[in-house]
Order: C-alpha cells, then structure tokens, then sequence
C-alpha cells in the first residue's frame, strides 16, 4: 500500500469540537492507496494527494426533522494545486453538492454538477446563500448536537472524511429550484 | 518630558486606553533615547477587548477567574423527555459554543460573527440543577446537596428567580460580547429547554479600578473581604470537590441568591448604624477593630461600656469562617432594574457562592445570617437555586461528558 503523508493534526474526536478541523480520516489512506501515481512511491512526501491537501474546517449541519437539510464548512487546500471536490456522501442521506443562483429575478439552490474546485493555496466557503452540501432525503432526524459523518470525493477519486455538528439554523431558507420544494425544517425538537 | 515613571504610566494607560499607550511608549523611547541608554520595553497593557481566558482544563472557567464587570445567569427547565442522550448532545453543542465565543472565534452557523472577536475574558460556565439528574436517570450520581436550601424565614423566594434545571452563566468585560454569547448559546439550548429566568448582573467597569479590589456592592459595602484566593493554600479545599460521586471531582457547586437591597429603609439609618449593622467601616472595609479592609476583626475586644465593639449579631460576625478551607467563594453581582412609580429603587445583588459542599460550607453560614443578622433587615432573599458545576475538559472532550457520556 502506497505511503501517505499524514497531516499532525489528528482526526477522530479530538477534532471534533474546539480545532473545528476534521482531517482527511483512514478512508483517505484507502483511497489513495488504489492511486497509481502514488502505489508503491517510496517517498512519502514526494506527491501528495489531493485528499492529504484538504482539509474540512468547521463543519456543521443544520438541523431537520426530515426531508432535506444542507452542511456548510471551510474547505481549506494545503497544496500548490487546485482541489475539487465532485461529490458527498453520508449514511444519513444522499447527498449532492449546490449553489445558489438567480432564478427570475430569485435565489434558488440547484445542484453544481462541476464540483466545487479549492485553488491552490486557498480555501472555498461552504455557507447559507452560497454553495453548500446537501442532504437530500433525510433517513433519520438531524438532531441538534448530533454528529454527522460526511465524506467528500474528490476528482482524482481521492475522499475526506469529517463530522459535523448539527446546529439548529433558521437561516438558509432558500428556496430549491427542481421544484423539490419543502424548504428543511427550523430547529428541532430535541424530545 | 518627564521622567517615564511605570506606575503612573500604567494607570494612564488604564485610562486612556490604547492612543495614551502608544504616546507613552513612543514618550519612553524618546527620554531614553536622549540619555542614550538602550529604550527599555514597558510591557503594554493587555488589549481588554482581545482578552482571553482559557476554556480547557481540570475546572471550568468562571469560578477562579477573575470577575468580569458584566455577566449573565441564565437558568433553563428542560424540555419533557430531554434524556440522558439528548443531555449528552446539548452540552456537545454548548460546549462547541463556548469554546469557540470565549477564544475570540465566532460560534458555527453564528449569524452575527463580527460580534464574536472581542471576547474581552469570556468565560462561558455550565452548572447542572437537581432535575437535570432526575431527567438524565443519574439521581444516583447528584452531589447530595445539590438540592434546594432549606426555607429561611428571611425567605422571600419568587418562582421567577429560583431553581432551574441547566445554568449557563456568561461573564465578560464588555456587555455587547455577554449579549452576543447569551444569544448564541439560547438558540442553542432552546430545542431542549425554556429559559427560567435570567439575571443581568454587573461591577465596576473594566479598568475603573485595579484588579484585585474587592467590589462595592449597591448599599455602598466592601464585598468579599475574606474571599478565599486562588493560589491561597485553602483555595482549592474550599472550591474544588475532591469527594462524592468520582464524576463530580475538580467540580464545585453554585448557589445563586437573588438579593433584594431595601434601600429606601437603608437610607433612614445613620451612618454609624450602617457601620454597626455591617461590623465594618464604609469606607475602608475595615472591621471596626482594625484599621485597614483585610485586618483580622477582634470579636473579643470592647468598648468602655463593655459592649463588644463589633456587635454581635453584625453580618461581619455571623458570617465569620475562621477556616479559609472551609469558606465559600463570593463572586457577587449588582442588579439594578427600573426605579417604580413611587421612585424606588429595584436594586440588589445576584449573590453567586461557590463552594465544594453547599452543606459543609453554604449551609451553616446561612443558618446564622438567617437567624440573626442585622443586616436581613435591609437585605431580602428573593431568588435561590442551586447547580451542580461540572469539573472542565480537555479539547476534544464536553463539559459533563464524565456525567453523561
């Protein structure tokens, strides 16, 4: 199995809460390991992937009863190339990636078929009224203080893994342009 | 210029923040510079508004800190049904809050982050009533006198300022951040609870005075002369619980007492009834044998008449532990609401006291005030509740997680 550089920040629980920095989790070493232009590389820090470059800062995600919700983040990219992240997954929900955008003269969310791509050096804001994660069909409530596992795939087939902290959120009420309709619900009921 | 005298400057700085700061070091640089000796560096003042106190360690923060000017208790009542792991997810969420608020960084899906980099010592405190036990299933694990104190015939309690299942208290230097951090972490407790009652307290503002002075309360008295210090020998056995449940070790308890001042009566006494009543002076806080505010009072000595001179049923004297070990730790805040239609005043104090063991310490203390302290006359308990303060965390980890986890 390829060798990877691993970041010194931990990931697991102690990222969770204080760092707000949820690293690129063993699901990435995996990944990777399936790379060619890094299986077998004996130099561990000779080519980084893209998964070893990114890293999830602050994530949370709003809490929903049911039907959909969205995560936001800061997702910062450690590396002298640009990153793109292709798509989430999460045992929650499915997921896609969105924007907004104007609509007849609306904001409306649609989905963001190209990704969102992290410049070299730089990071990209996952937020309420911009681009964001979506979970599209709820399996079980989001609840406030919840932790929800997510994982990104990025386009080099690399994936990061993070959790983030459900927070009760009545912003991001925007409206989903496919006609998806039912905005997620305000904040939950913890009962 | 003169001479750069570092007293004198210091205290300018205090005042004059941080323009005068700058005008004094470049004033040094300049005096030194003429003697052509090499400029000394006078430590700048700490910026108040960028001041941090830590969040992580053994205690929670907010008990040994040093007390902010401004601070809010809040009290919720848990929501029906709000179980052991639902309490596990609330404080995740609240401790996240508070740990991100009180380092100067805003809190997740914070709507007002501009608000959140000042944190001026935000220290964000958690303290668990008797019912969040009994919801949780952990009855078993409830500190034995964490529970409502026994009814005082001074007692004049209201429903609106006692009891509470969940405390969150937020002490800072500068009101608009205890706001901000009072909305974030209402927003955060309300999927599982309903605010009780809250109560705004306040001191001195930042830098009116030296740190370390102890403050005046509303009836004008030196308050918390014999406060045990930390870094006194006594300090951590008169706070920190080293027994009861093992979860409950590095925690405290806090009892909350609203306090009403009858200041329209006060102000019928005379002076030196004043002094009587308190057992020390105005001024000075100085006992009435003694000369200076931390002077030991001498409840032995009398006077011509043979009358001790300290009177006997003064608060000084029955409020007396001659153990700093054994002592409560006052951190007391003024409240002073609307004067009514007649002009009188709503003034008092939050009277927040800390103590390892409400019965050991808090208890007893409070038998003898309530039983004869000349001071209950112009003083009346209108607010009680009692918490449970969880020991603190480490990163990573959440305030009560030893509990509820």
């Amino acid at each position: 199995m390829a060798r990877i550089p691993v970041p010194t920040r931990r990931p697991g629980s102690a990222s969770r809460l204080g760092t707000g920095i949820a690293v690129l989790a063993l699901l990435a070493v995996a990944a990777c390991g399936t790379d060619d232009a890094t299986a077998g590389d004996p130099e561990p820090s000779a080519t980084p992937t893209a998964a070893a470059a990114l890293t999830v800062r602050d994530p949370w995600v709003k809490v929903a009863d049911s039907g959909m919700t969205s995560a936001f983040a800061t997702l910062v990219n450690e590396s002298a190339t640009p990153v793109t992240v292709t798509g989430a997954t999460s045992p929650v929900s499915p997921m896609e990636l969105h924007e907004m955008a104007m609509r007849d003269g609306e904001m409306v969310m649609r989905a963001k078929p190209d990704g969102f791509t992290v410049p070299a050096g730089g990071s990209h804001v996952l937020e309420p009224g911009g681009d964001h994660l979506m979970l599209m069909a709820l399996g079980r409530p989001v609840r406030a203080g919840d932790e929800v596992d997510i994982t990104l795939t990025l386009a080099d087939g690399g994936t990061v893994a993070f959790t983030a902290l459900a927070k009760p959120f009545a912003g991001a009420q925007e409206s989903y342009d496919p006609g998806h309709g039912g905005t997620p619900s305000p904040s939950g009921h913890a009962g | 210029m003169g001479t750069f005298s570092a007293p004198v400057s210091r205290r300018h700085l205090l005042a004059g923040g941080a323009l005068a700061a700058g005008g004094a070091v470049a004033g040094a640089t300049v005096t030194a510079a003429a003697r052509g000796a090499p400029a000394p560096a006078p430590p700048l003042p700490a910026d108040p508004g960028t001041a941090v106190e830590p969040f992580h360690g053994p205690h929670q923060a907010g008990v040994a800190t040093s007390p902010q000017a401004h601070a809010s208790f809040l009290a919720f009542d848990l929501h029906p049904g709000t179980d052991r792991a639902a309490l596990g997810r609330l404080m995740r969420l609240l401790t996240d809050d508070a740990v991100r608020l009180t380092q100067g960084r805003p809190a997740l899906a914070d709507t007002e982050p501009e608000l959140a980099v000042l944190p001026a010592r935000l220290t964000v405190t958690f303290g668990f009533g008797p019912g969040l036990f009994r919801a949780a299933g952990l009855d078993g694990l409830r500190p034995p006198s964490v529970a409502p104190l026994p009814a005082y015939p001074i007692d004049r309690l209201e429903d609106r300022w006692s009891g509470g299942d969940l405390l969150i208290q937020l002490c800072a230097d500068d009101p608009v951040t205890v706001a901000h951090a009072q909305r974030m972490l209402v927003k955060d407790t309300r999927a599982f609870g309903t605010p009780r009652w809250t109560q705004l307290g306040f001191r001195r503002g930042h830098g009116v005075e030296p740190a370390g002075r102890t403050q005046r309360n509303l009836l004008g008295q030196l308050d918390g002369t014999t406060n045990p210090a930390p870094g006194d020998a006594g300090f951590g056995r008169a706070v920190w619980a080293t027994d009861g449940p093992d979860w409950f070790r590095g925690g405290t308890t806090v009892v909350i007492r609203r306090i009403r001042l009858e200041l329209e009566t006060w102000d019928l006494l005379g002076r030196a009834d004043k002094e009587f009543a308190v057992g020390r002076r105005l001024d000075t806080g100085a006992p009435l044998t003694g000369t200076a505010e931390h002077d030991a009072p001498d409840f032995t000595a009398t006077d011509p008449t043979g009358f001790t001179v300290i009177p006997e049923f003064s608060h000084v004297a029955r409020a007396h532990v001659a153990d700093e070990g054994a002592r409560m730790l006052r951190r007391p805040y003024n409240y002073d609401g609307q004067p009514d239609a007649a002009g009188q005043a709503d003034s008092g104090m939050i009277f927040a006291a800390y103590q390892a063991d409400v019965a050991r310490q808090f208890l007893p203390v409070q038998q003898r005030l309530a039983e004869s302290d000349l001071l209950n006359e112009w003083t009346t308990p209108i607010g009680s509740a009692v918490f449970a303060i969880p020991p603190g965390c480490d990163e990573g980890g959440w305030i009560g997680r030893q509990l509820l986890g």
